[in-house]
């Protein structure tokens, strides 16, 4: 379940309490650890930007820390891979349900996905991360990929 | 005996999120004692898809006035409002 989400995770790709202004800000910093990990292609990030616009993936869960799952299509990805950045100040993401929203978003999941069922299952596993209230309180608290890897394995 | 209905689940891409959201819809109306064919499509498809189906299950907006039940739910990613989505659902099949 949830505790798996940690093998998706690539440590490198781990950024916790960053200061960053606006959503794409957010996107483009984990983008460009993917792109130097070697996930992503260059163009993964203003791909990320332009679904965001059209598809937002902000997802309210009820209170002021709110998730967001950015991603995009598989032609800019070359491996499976997953990057977090918890945020000091949130930012605001659109609702998926209804893109008017603005949500603020504190946990900042950005998916690498080319391959269907490793989507699926990372996806599945970033729900099932997200429904524990605790879990996300305990992230956002987190000051070490120690401290992420204990509570996501 | 009557007609199994059918529910289309539709998401921004047509994959990732309408397949966890299905798999979870399914997993609760079995437990429901309910069985019902499922299809995916991105939310553009949906109009173009909408003539055999039954309810259609989304997390993304889709065009108003298409003729048949819609619930537009977050609630199998987050888990918020989770039971009030199912009953919902339940109603539309048990109809």
């Amino acid at each position: 379940m949830a505790q798996a989400l940690m093998s998706y995770l690539d440590p490198g790709a781990i950024v916790l309490g960053l200061k960053a202004a606006t959503d794409q800000d957010v996107i483009r910093i984990l983008a460009d650890r993917l792109s130097a990990l070697g996930y992503v292609k260059p163009s993964f990030a203003d791909a990320v930007i332009a679904r965001e616009v059209m598809l937002p993936t902000g997802l309210p869960l009820g209170g002021d820390n709110n998730v967001a799952v950015p991603h995009t299509d598989p032609e800019h990805v070359l491996r499976p891979g997953l990057a977090l950045a918890t945020l000091v100040e949130p930012v605001s993401f659109s609702n998926m349900e209804d893109p008017d929203e603005k949500l603020q978003v504190s946990v900042v999941f950005l998916m690498a996905l080319n391959d269907k069922d490793k989507q699926i299952e990372m996806l599945q596993e970033i729900a099932g991360t997200i429904q524990s209230p605790e879990i996300i309180s305990a992230l956002i608290l987190s000051k070490s990929v120690e401290d992420v890897s204990r509570l996501l394995r | 005996m009557t007609r199994q209905k059918t529910v289309l689940f539709a998401c921004g891409t047509g994959i990732a999120t309408s397949t966890v959201v299905a798999h979870a819809v399914e997993d609760a109306m079995k437990e429901r004692g309910i069985r019902f064919n499922s299809r995916q499509c991105k939310t553009t498809e949906v109009a173009g898809q909408i003539d055999d189906v039954d309810l259609v299950v989304t997390t993304a907006q889709l065009p108003k006035d298409l003729g048949k039940p819609v619930i537009t739910t977050l609630a199998f990613l987050t888990g918020i409002g989770k039971a009030e989505a199912l009953d919902k659902i339940e109603a539309v099949l048990r109809d």
